[in-house]
């Protein structure tokens, strides 16, 4: 299992270098030129090209790369072009509020979307199925921006229940994590529904009824186990739209985040601060992902020794007949 | 009546599509005895596996409707038992091997867990001794125990129909329910495993039925066979009748359609045409279309059943006229 | 008599059983999930309306008028006008004709590259598949929508960029699922078959591999638009998409943020039309599936 959990982390190398690269590389290719953006329209072209140099601008694209990769390794993503502070101090001040803003959001739609979703499947094809389903279609096609903009008008403004912005307060949090958990709810629910079932159409949960098992413990014990396991994956994935998401919902209710922050930098084209976050978000991501599949290989025996037959270069299937 | 562990009356099944009605069991009247082993017989989709989990009550629920009849266990119609008492039937007095093993095991928990689960579900005991008597049927069906802890993947298709079959004897059933369990198998591991289920039936004294289409199975495993066709049971006696005087045209082909060793004829004689479209059954008897003895009257209203000699009945008009 | 009748019957029924195309068989089922049904209808009238925006709308989207700042619904303006007294409801009408493209174009460029690069690691294997996930792999671990903004801040705002942005942005998915379908088709007995016969590789990717990959592709891309409206929507919101005066739903949502206290409705319609126009695309992908894979229902 550790060298399961060795190996990914060393996969995670060449993505995170990959993503470093592509990023650079579309910093450049684009039109404008920062040193000008940064300066504006009345600086001399002497005054550019002084910048350009002190930014290492002029270098090509590979020793530029190479510099941010090793300054990376050093724990130095630049300074911010705008604010002339270090991205690192930056994004370690906003980083709490991103990780409490996406996590919060996240617990709570894994709390409501699983249960939504096996009472639905257990209710199949009846009103209540029905009703859950299209409420949770209903909310997964609703723009989350908007949501919490009128939720703004009627808890903020009309009835004066919450704060319109700001996380000075726990209560500041009810209504960005409400408004980023809504149509991440809707989607578990509806995966969960789907996968159970599906898994409930399968032979072992036959058997498993075959056995005598109450309907009950046949859905807990047989099915829900199986049918978490693709769950799971989107639960991985909905982890990376509510990083995508924060990034209006940190600017909606001005939460000083890191997707504030990276919203900043591409208003200002500071490309260092954009670098950093892309950089620090997909990070972010990327481990999430990673422990998702860790909990994959925990749930899933064929997973686990799937690795472990590849470690050992492909061995024969264990049980043949003697 | 006394020594009938098992008796089916007038039970039919239906599955309902969003466009059709399929006929899956219509009219089947089956009884088995203390001890008895009956094979049933029949293509792919004359209902054999719908009458097998009729009586244990676990059809899909939302497609399949069991419309009538009465299915009697012990003297108790099981159709009329609530579920709670139904559940500690299942698996305890009556319990099922399924057609495929490759699926019938649950792929993420040890397949000592899925045998003992069972134990200690009907038992009500201890989990360590659920665990141990667990290990005691693994090594009855040839498997080691050291393997408790192992999961199905680590399994081969014979190994894990073993392991279905500890499942299903776990709780010393009276009647087991044994779905073309040898299908799925190559020919060499469906010989070890029928001789494996055979020895332990006589060590345990369990009734089973074994649904199969392989002739071979039957006069090598059963005491007595019934011949399904398109819902129906067409043909039902000792397998020593049906074997050596078969007389429904239908058992006939079956028959006709094996190779043999000991006969003359230079050609296998396949049945013609297929089974009828389930969800259109004849109004006539349903093998009308393909009998090579069909008369006018047999396509107007289905035969009855005959007794044609005592214990061997079929449902064909021939039968009056003794013999074909 | 009886016997020429059956028949008679038999030989009709087998024509009957061969007209039912694969998409007539699609439609068959679609048409009995009513919400699927009302869903198309929605979409067909909605690409209508952005057709034929000119003659639909009461005025000129850009047609200012001071006086009406603000101004609440009446018999002339059914919708009220915004802060340069525009008929709002004429924006909304042309709103129409940007989201779709967002969401047409958008999934079009991402369907075409993501199905081809699909396609070329399913069917070829071996580094040029590890080849292609690994590029996947590296695109898929940056959050999409961060991907997509990034990508619209970096080219510039406006229309043209924001599709080109949602359309790179969203590969990753087709891709999968073309290479998934790919292999799974590839493995299929019938591909053997085909093969044992001798049917050239031309014939068993027209023939076997691309009919049986499309199902899954047909739901993913019809979401797939849903999710491009909604996404394209955002980016207008957040300014990166469409520019004013051209009206967009994201962008009307935007401009209505400040004067949310006084008048809300001025948000409220946008994002109706967003919400209804995704649910539509969402409801129709949902059928399709179901219409696709009739297993799936029961």
């Amino acid at each position: 299992m550790l060298r399961y959990i060795g190996n990914r982390l060393l996969l995670l190398i060449p993505v995170l270098l990959g993503i470093s690269l592509v990023v650079l590389v579309l910093i450049d290719i684009t039109p404008g030129d920062p040193a000008r953006m940064l300066l504006g329209a009345q600086a001399t072209q002497q005054q550019v090209d002084d910048l350009r140099e002190e930014l290492g601008l002029n270098d090509p694209l590979p020793v530029r790369y190479v510099r941010f990769i090793w300054n990376v390794l050093h724990g130095d993503l630049g300074t911010s072009l705008m604010t002339k502070r270090p991205i690192v101090d930056e994004m370690l001040q906003r980083f709490p509020y991103t990780l409490m803003l996406v996590s919060l959001s996240i617990v709570l739609s894994v709390l409501l979307g699983i249960p939504i979703g096996i009472y639905a499947s257990t209710h199949q094809n009846t009103w209540k199925d029905n009703t859950a389903m299209f409420l949770a279609l209903f909310c997964v096609s609703m723009p989350s921006f908007w949501f919490a903009l009128l939720m703004i008008r009627l808890f903020g403004v009309q009835l004066r229940w919450l704060p319109i912005s700001g996380v000075a307060t726990w209560k500041g949090w009810i209504l960005p994590c409400i408004a980023m958990a809504l149509g991440l709810t809707a989607l578990i629910a509806r995966q969960m529904r789907s996968d159970l079932l599906e898994v409930i159409r399968q032979d072992y949960i036959t058997t498993a009824r075959a056995k005598g098992l109450s309907e009950g413990k046949v859905i807990y014990r047989h099915g829900l186990k199986n049918a978490m396991i693709p769950v799971i994956m989107v639960i991985g994935g909905v982890f990376g739209s509510s990083l995508g998401g924060s990034l209006i919902a940190e600017v909606i209710y001005s939460i000083p985040g890191l997707g504030q922050y990276i919203m900043s930098g591409l208003n200002n084209r500071d490309y260092p601060v954009i670098q950093g976050g892309i950089l620090i978000l997909s990070t972010m991501f990327a481990i999430v992902i990673l422990l998702v599949d860790v909990l994959f290989a925990l749930v899933d025996p064929r997973i686990r020794s799937q690795y472990a037959r590849k470690s050992k270069g492909r061995g024969k299937r264990v049980g043949d007949e003697t | 009546m006394e020594d009938n562990l098992l008796e089916i009356r007038d039970l039919v099944v239906e599955y309902h599509t969003d466009d059709d009605v399929i006929y899956a069991v219509n009219n089947i009247n089956l009884t088995i005895k203390k001890g008895e082993t009956i094979g049933l017989v029949g293509e792919t989709g004359a209902g054999k596996t719908t009458i097998a989990k009729s009586i244990l009550r676990i059809l899909p629920q939302l497609q399949a409707d069991l419309k009538s009849g009465e299915i009697f266990f012990e003297g108790v119609d099981m159709l009329t038992l609530a579920e709670r008492d139904m559940r500690k039937i299942r698996g305890n007095k009556i319990s099922m091997i399924f057609q495929d093993p490759m699926t019938a095991l649950n792929p993420i928990e040890k397949v000592g867990f899925q045998i003992a689960e069972t134990i200690k579900l009907h038992n009500k005991i201890r989990r360590e001794e659920a665990e141990r008597r667990a290990c005691d049927m693994l090594e009855m069906v040839g498997i080691p125990m050291d393997r408790f802890s192992e999961y199905p993947h680590q399994f081969s298709g014979g190994m894990k129909q073993r392991v279905v079959i500890a499942m299903a004897l776990a709780c010393n059933p009276s009647l087991l329910l044994a779905d073309e369990p040898t299908t799925a198998l190559d020919v060499t591991i469906q010989a070890q495993v029928l001789d494996m289920m055979r020895s332990l039936k006589e060590k345990l004294g369990t009734s089973v039925i074994l649904i199969t289409h392989d002739l071979g199975v039957v006069s090598d495993f059963c005491d007595s066979v019934a011949v399904a066709y398109a819902g129906e049971i067409v043909e039902r006696g000792s397998v020593d009748r049906i074997f050596n005087n078969p007389h429904h045209p239908y058992t006939l082909g079956l028959f006709g359609s094996l190779p043999r060793l000991d006969s003359t004829e230079p050609r296998l004689k396949p049945i013609k045409g297929l089974m009828p479209d389930p969800t259109n059954l004849p109004s006539g008897c349903r093998f009308y279309e393909r009998c090579p003895d069909a008369a006018e009257a047999c396509a107007l209203s289905p035969p009855q059943d005959i007794e044609i000699e005592p214990g061997h009945t079929i449902k064909c008009i021939r039968g009056k006229e003794g013999g074909i | 008599m009886r016997e020429k009748a059956k028949e008679g019957g038999s030989v009709l029924e087998t024509k009957r059983k061969r007209k039912k195309s694969r998409l007539y068989e699609i439609w068959r089922q679609l048409k009995k999930n009513k919400l699927a049904v009302v869903a198309l209808i929605v979409l067909v009238l909605l690409v209508l309306l952005a057709i034929f925006a000119p003659l639909l709308a009461p005025y000129p989207y850009e047609k200012q008028n001071s006086k009406l700042s603000y101004a609440g619904p009446s018999a002339d303006y059914l919708l009220g006008n915004d802060k340069l007294g525009r008929d709002i409801l004429s924006r909304l009408i042309y709103g129409s004709r940007q989201s779709l493209q967002m969401g047409v174009i958008a999934v079009a460029i991402a369907a075409t590259i993501g199905i081809l690069l699909g396609a070329v690691a399913g069917f070829y294997g071996r580094w040029v598949d590890n080849l292609c996930m690994r590029l996947l792999d590296i695109y898929q671990a940056m959050p999409m929508f961060l991907l997509c903004v990034s990508l619209a801040a970096i080219m510039g705002p406006s229309l043209r960029n924001a599709i080109i942005a949602l359309g790179i942005g969203t590969v990753p998915g087709y891709a999968r699922i073309m290479r998934a379908s790919v292999l799974t088709v590839r493995e299929k007995e019938y591909v053997e078959a085909a093969k044992a016969i001798d049917a050239s590789n031309a014939r068993i990717i027209r023939k076997h591999i691309i009919p049986n990959a499309i199902a899954p592709l047909i739901v993913q891309i019809t979401m797939g638009v849903g999710g491009c409206i909604m996404s394209g929507a955002a980016l207008s919101f957040i300014g990166l998409g469409v520019q004013p005066p051209i009206p967009e739903w994201g962008a009307m949502i935007s401009d209505a943020r400040s004067v949310m206290r006084e008048h809300p409705t001025l948000a409220l319609y946008p994002g109706i039309c967003i919400m209804l126009s995704v649910l539509a695309c969402n409801l129709l992908g949902d059928g399709l599936r179901d219409a696709l894979d009739p297993r799936l229902k029961n």
